[in-house]
């Protein structure tokens, strides 16, 4: 009998057993190999980040091609602030995409939190009041949001569709409720602090420091990470794999902390990092390590993979999807603080609908499934690139605003064709 | 073994004594006796729709029985959820194995059983505990335990689904159609961790149409016959002949066992 078992088991050739959905990381013993892992991942479609940051290369040289004002400081930095707002509500749907759900309403939920905030620093709150206030006002709808969705049952589409319309009425009648504040369907922002978030930055010093401490302290986490995984005798990636990721994330902060620090004020000097690049950056550390390393993450890819067999390990799906549209909620609420700082102002001719169909498309472009179980808030960051980046070049390129709306689509439609390409048929 | 001790001469670790259960009017179970003992495989045939699946849901708790006592460890129990079983020891994979294709094994074998540590999942530990309990199994044909599950081979899916129920402490493992459609290779693979699971004094029953594998593996033969049932006993009764008559039939084939011929296995 053992024999018989034995027999075919070792005849499994190992090649079947290094599928290509395998972490590449820990099935490699050397870097070759790591990279011939890697390669057969891409070719086979579970390629993770690459093909996204091959895209975002590759609309960035056509931009850069079509006016060369596209790749300058300025408008770089412009580009970071002017994504900041996509990239945040893209993570903000990362939670519920994971479970396949969505949320449809985070954009005027966003909308509603910036009139809050604004409508109570006009009033003369204090910054952090206002923000703490409008950031529970954002989380407790999306947590009424989320108990409609899990306890009665409903597809999140409807119910969030419901949300998206009852939101935008609800967002007229509170600029409307504001009276005098919000003369002509417009709050203006006068606070400093807030303003600062897309309109203030970091001194060049500052910058320096923080970006190399920052992705030091990555680089760092990383390779005591996979250091703890060897010493305990579990297999990690090879030591040059590590040093190289590491190596990517300082070099990335260096370009990043270099430009940004460029003089690029015609009139008056400005440079330095704008705050908003340190905001997203923070969240995208907070909400990986909430979805990565705690049991709440766990659950939201296994109920997203197989909801039955989440059912069945004991955990609460109810309690789950309630929290994760909680979350989004939050995060759309710190949205609508950054599109606030954006604009300088919040007015009735928010387009909550665009916005949150710019961040699903951004998560969905970076890699994350509309099904459930597979993406990363990482994801909601490159792929917000990639959108930021679109309608940033189309502008920069002076076409009419029609011709515009038919690029965007067109090419939105491009990158989440390549993307499906690239991973052919694994939704 | 210690286990060898009780398996022979005390009470079976599972015992069900008239065990009915209806559907409205129709009768689905009637007067079922089985016994399970531990350390042992018991096979679980009959024909479609003989009553196979509702017993193991009854005795998982998905159903309560409608008369008859089930005795776990010799004591009358009333599992009214899954979860009760599950508490009590008895771990069901079922057919469809409720993995999650995009966790890992290591995540799919500590789905709900999380090791945490400051507040944060403890990976290492969770992935010792996993690569302990697949070697304990002698599940050595997966080369990466950080793969996911969706990229594994039937037989390897089914090993993963046992080892997550065995990783809970399981007394008793009850097994749906654990072969069905695997191949020749992946077959041996879940026959041989099947008898791991015996040898390591789990008691398991399995449910299965092929008869070949049950030849294989079994100590016992439990035939269910249109909710009745019809035969139970030791393997050595029993040929492959002797089986399908009473599968098919739900009688006693005339002179059997002298003229059948050995079955492989």
């Amino acid at each position: 009998m053992t024999s018989v078992n034995q027999e075919p088991a070792s005849s499994e050739p190992a090649e079947l057993m290094a599928t290509p959905d395998a972490s590449a990381d820990l099935m490699a013993n050397s870097f070759g190999d790591y990279l011939r892992i890697v390669g057969r991942r891409v070719r086979s479609g579970e390629s993770g980040a690459l093909p996204v940051i091959a895209g975002l290369v590759a609309i960035v040289i056509f931009f850069d091609v079509k006016n060369s004002l596209f790749l300058s400081a300025g408008n770089l930095v412009n580009l970071m602030a002017q994504s900041a707002f996509i990239i945040t509500l893209g993570m903000a749907e990362v939670f519920v995409l994971l479970l396949g759900d969505i949320d449809l309403a985070a954009g005027y939920t966003a909308g509603c939190g910036a009139v809050i905030a604004l409508w109570m620093l006009a009033e003369g709150d204090p910054w952090w009041v206002a923000v703490i206030v409008s950031l529970i006002a954002c989380a407790a709808y999306g947590a009424l949001q989320g108990i409609i969705v899990a306890r009665l049952r409903l597809p999140s589409f409807v119910v969030t569709l419901a949300g998206q319309l009852g939101l935008a009425g609800v967002l007229l009648f509170l600029i409307d409720s504001t009276g005098s504040i919000g003369v002509g369907g417009v709050i203006n922002l006068h606070n400093s602090i807030i303003n600062d978030i897309e309109n203030g930055q970091l001194s060049p010093t500052a910058t320096w420091i923080v970006m190399i401490a920052v992705s030091l302290a990555a680089a760092a986490f990383l390779f005591y990470g996979d250091l703890r995984r060897r010493t305990a005798g579990l297999v990690a990636p090879p030591v040059s794999v590590t040093l190289l990721k590491g190596g990517a994330i300082v070099v990335a902060a260096v370009i990043i902390a270099a430009i940004a620090n460029q003089n690029r004020g015609r009139a008056i000097v400005l440079e330095g990092m704008p705050w908003s690049v340190l905001l997203v950056l923070g969240l995208l550390f907070l909400w990986t390590v909430l979805i990565g390393r705690t049991r709440f993450g766990r659950y939201l890819y296994a109920i997203g993979g197989n909801a039955e067999a989440a059912r069945r390990a004991g955990i609460s799906i109810v309690g789950i999807r309630t929290l994760a549209f909680t979350l989004t909620g939050l995060t759309a609420g710190l949205t609508g603080i950054i599109y606030a700082s954006y604009l300088g102002s919040i007015s009735t001719g928010v387009d909550g609908g665009t916005n949150v169909l710019d961040a699903i498309a951004a998560a969905v472009i970076g890699g994350t499934s509309l099904f459930g179980g597979r993406g990363k808030m990482l994801n909601a960051v490159l792929g917000g690139l990639v959108v930021g980046v679109i309608y940033n070049g189309l502008e920069l390129l002076g076409l009419s605003a029609a011709a515009q709306e038919m690029w965007t689509a067109l090419v939105l439609l491009a990158a989440v064709l390549v993307d499906r390409i690239t991973r052919r048929g694994s939704a | 073994m210690r286990q060898d001790v009780t398996v022979n001469d005390t009470e079976p670790l599972l015992q069900l004594r008239g065990i009915g259960k209806n559907f409205g009017p129709v009768r689905a179970l009637t007067d079922v006796n089985l016994e399970v003992p531990a350390g042992q495989v018991t096979a679980l045939v009959g024909d479609n729709g003989a009553g196979k699946s509702t017993l193991i849901k009854t005795i998982s708790g998905i159903w309560e029985p409608n008369g008859g006592d089930i005795l776990w460890q010799g004591k009358p129990v009333n599992f009214h959820t899954p979860k009760d079983a599950t508490n009590a020891g008895i771990a069901t994979v079922y057919q469809d194995l409720a993995l999650c294709d995009n966790l890992d094994i290591v995540q799919n074998m500590m789905l709900g059983h999380e090791v945490l540590k400051a507040g944060l999942l403890d990976e290492i530990a969770m992935e010792k505990t996993a690569k302990k309990t697949l070697a304990d199994l002698r599940v050595t044909t997966v080369r990466n335990i950080r793969q996911p599950v969706g990229s594994l081979s039937g037989g390897q899916r089914q090993a993963v689904a046992v080892a997550k129920a065995v990783q809970l402490d399981a007394k008793l493992v009850i097994m749906d159609e654990p072969t069905a459609a695997l191949g020749v290779s992946q077959t041996a693979l879940v026959l041989d961790i099947i008898e791991q699971l015996a040898s390591r004094g789990i008691a398991v029953l399995v449910i299965s149409h092929n008869l070949t594998d049950v030849f294989r593996v079994a100590n016992r033969l439990a035939v269910l016959f249109l909710g009745h049932m019809v035969s139970e006993g030791p393997i050595a009764n029993y040929d492959t002949n002797s089986a399908v008559h009473w599968m098919t039939t739900g009688t006693a084939p005339d002179g059997h066992a002298a003229a059948s011929q050995p079955t492989e296995g």
